[in-house]
């Protein structure tokens, strides 16, 4: 019987055909922590007398979240992590270096690898080929030590995606038109396959902005074939010897599929406060903000930059409005500077920081304050995810974002 | 409080109230990023337990009470000190209509029984009666009965032991 990607990539790792609902016990290629749970990580390995690595150089621990530290406490959790990272050899991905999911795919990942990683965007590493997937401390605590985890084989579900976007269109809007569709907890324990010519059409950066958000629908995993547009990001990455080809087969079993034409979309917006709350741009249309975000491991990369600097470009940030840039790594970080992109942000007012998580997450760089409302690129929209209860969180793609930031309200990409 | 949780999943039967939640209970808000800076200091993040959906559930709460959700609980990052900071503040158990995926298997992890089940019936204050063994919920306040998910046997291996990290200590492998 023909396997899905997952069921292809969880048997190869776990010696034998894996079917959905089967408990296998997995050897793992690669693992990640970060600093918001690194350092739980780091206490269970201690409590269990297991401060070790099974594969340190596939072990990375990034400090992004917090970066650089805002507060004592985070400076310490931080030295908790280095210091593990001494006694056991595993990589340090230090302050300024980026966001987790961004440098997995960067340096770390190849096709038809396991991943687990401490941080539910891990998913990420699925446009791939991987089946990369998001647990708790001290899961990726044991991964680390022995090299095995134990999964649950998931049943999988086809998205299906044909055509191409409309100018204006992009990425993001599918992703959130899918999670949409599917609902925030349509595809739990699933994985999801992404296939059809919509997505052998999809550029790498594309992929990874769908993978992302893979379990903002409750999936275990968002997984891509691996072809030739995998071989030549890797190329670009330098590292063209790890491409290998990967694909779903063609009588592989699916609970379910989805079918979305990129041609028929509209840019989309996620409302307040869950990720499922999406509607066309229009609805949002002259909704005032406060503050407009670009970047995070969802739409960081250097195309996101590059869309949103073609708005921007000449034009002033609308007053009273904070615009924030973070480059997801210091690769896209040093190329957008290569490219003038950060100047053409700094001219129009805009606020550069430096490559992390930024304000994504509720710690800093970007609190919002009371009543606040906030349009960004990032994946979650959920009440109090930017660090106040009291805000509101749109999500939107990085050219509705810019034009939103220039208007001083939320903005239909094509009329700006 | 860890010793008094430990004795309570010992017992097959666990009684307190209810604390009443709605659907799509993020990990954000029962422990959020603004407390990030506490996260290696689980009693005082336990604080702010549940702080975005009820800012009194922290409080209020009492060991044996239960935390009963709707649709999806637990949604959105790895954060294990989700599950962490509920344990710490003496719940039995989380009662939900279903779990997000994550949420579900750091719950276990930590030796934090999730109980899939149908929670309209339950309101807030209620008196429960949980059997981990026979799988039965009882609503003394209502007298009604309801029956929870059976608890998948390798999740029930994790519980047996108190956690995964118990388990590994007890195992030096997976026992599943």
């Amino acid at each position: 019987m023909g396997q899905t990607l997952a069921e292809k990539i969880i048997s190869a790792h776990s010696g034998g055909p894996a079917a959905p609902g089967e408990l296998v016990i997995a050897d793992v290629d690669a693992a990640l922590v970060q600093d918001g749970t690194g350092p739980l990580a780091v206490r269970e390995l201690e409590k269990a007398g297991k401060v070790q690595a099974a594969h340190p150089e596939r072990t990375v621990i990034f400090l992004d979240h917090a970066s650089p530290s805002p507060r004592k406490e985070l400076s310490n959790a931080h030295a908790i992590l280095r210091d593990f990272a001494r006694k056991t050899g595993v990589i340090v991905s230090e302050i300024g270096e980026g966001v987790c999911h961004q440098r997995m795919v960067e340096d770390y990942i190849r096709p038809g690898d396991l991943l687990v990683g401490a941080d539910s965007h891990t998913v990420t590493a699925g446009a791939l080929g991987a089946f990369a997937t998001g647990m708790g401390s001290t899961d990726v605590a044991f991964a680390i030590a022995l090299g095995k985890v134990w999964l649950r084989v998931p049943e999988s579900f086809k998205i299906e995606l044909a055509g191409s976007f409309t100018p204006g269109v992009y990425a993001k809007d599918l992703m959130l038109t899918i999670i949409g569709r599917i609902g925030a907890d349509g595809a739990t324990y699933k994985s999801l396959d992404f296939t059809g010519p919509g997505a052998s059409g999809l550029t790498m950066s594309e992929r990874f902005t769908l993978a992302n958000m893979s379990v903002e629908a409750g999936a275990k995993a968002g997984i891509f074939a691996a072809d030739a547009k995998t071989k030549e990001f890797l190329t670009e990455m330098g590292r063209p010897g790890d491409f290998s080809p990967i694909a779903p087969d063609t009588d592989a079993v699916y609970e379910k599929t989805f079918t979305f034409d990129l041609g028929k979309l509209e840019p989309t917006v996620s409302f307040p406060h869950t990720v499922d709350n999406t509607r066309p741009v229009g609805e949002a249309q002259g909704i005032k903000i406060h503050q407009a975000f670009l970047g995070t491991c969802t739409n960081g990369r250097l195309d996101d930059l590059s869309i949103a600097a073609g708005i921007v470009e000449g034009k002033k940030t609308a007053p009273g409005v904070r615009f924030l840039i973070c480059p997801a790594s210091r690769k896209v970080y040093r190329a957008a500077l290569d490219e003038g992109l950060l100047g053409i942000f700094v001219d129009a007012g805009a606020t550069v920081l430096p490559p992390g998580c930024g304000p994504c997450v509720g710690i800093h760089q970007g609190v919002l304050g009371d009543g606040e409302v906030c349009i960004a690129t990032q994946n979650r929209n959920f009440h109090g995810r930017m660090g106040n209860p009291e805000g509101f969180i749109y999500l939107a793609s990085p050219a509705t974002v810019a034009a939103s930031a220039l208007a001083g309200e939320i903005t239909d990409p094509r009329r700006a | 409080m860890d010793a008094l949780n430990r004795a309570k999943r010992a017992m097959p039967l666990a009684k307190g109230r209810a604390f009443k939640f709605g659907d799509d209970i993020s990990t954000d808000h029962i422990a959020p990023g603004r407390y990030f800076h506490l996260r290696n200091d689980l009693p005082k993040l336990a604080e702010h337990t549940l702080e975005d959906a009820d800012p009194t559930f922290a409080s209020r709460v009492k060991p044996g009470d239960f935390v009963v959700g709707g649709r999806n609980f637990g949604l959105g990052s790895s954060r294990e000190h989700a599950p962490r900071v509920i344990r710490e503040c003496g719940v039995a158990a989380v009662l939900a209509k279903s779990f997000a995926r994550i949420f579900y298997r750091n719950s276990f992890n930590v030796g934090l029984p999730a109980l899939v089940c149908d929670t309209d019936g339950i309101e807030e204050g209620d008196e429960l009666e949980v059997n981990l063994g026979s799988g039965v919920i009882r609503d003394l306040t209502k007298s009604t009965e309801l029956r929870f998910t059976p608890i998948p046997d390798s999740m029930r291996a994790l519980l047996a032991d108190g956690g995964l990290t118990e388990h590994i200590v007890k195992h030096g492998t997976f026992k599943l």
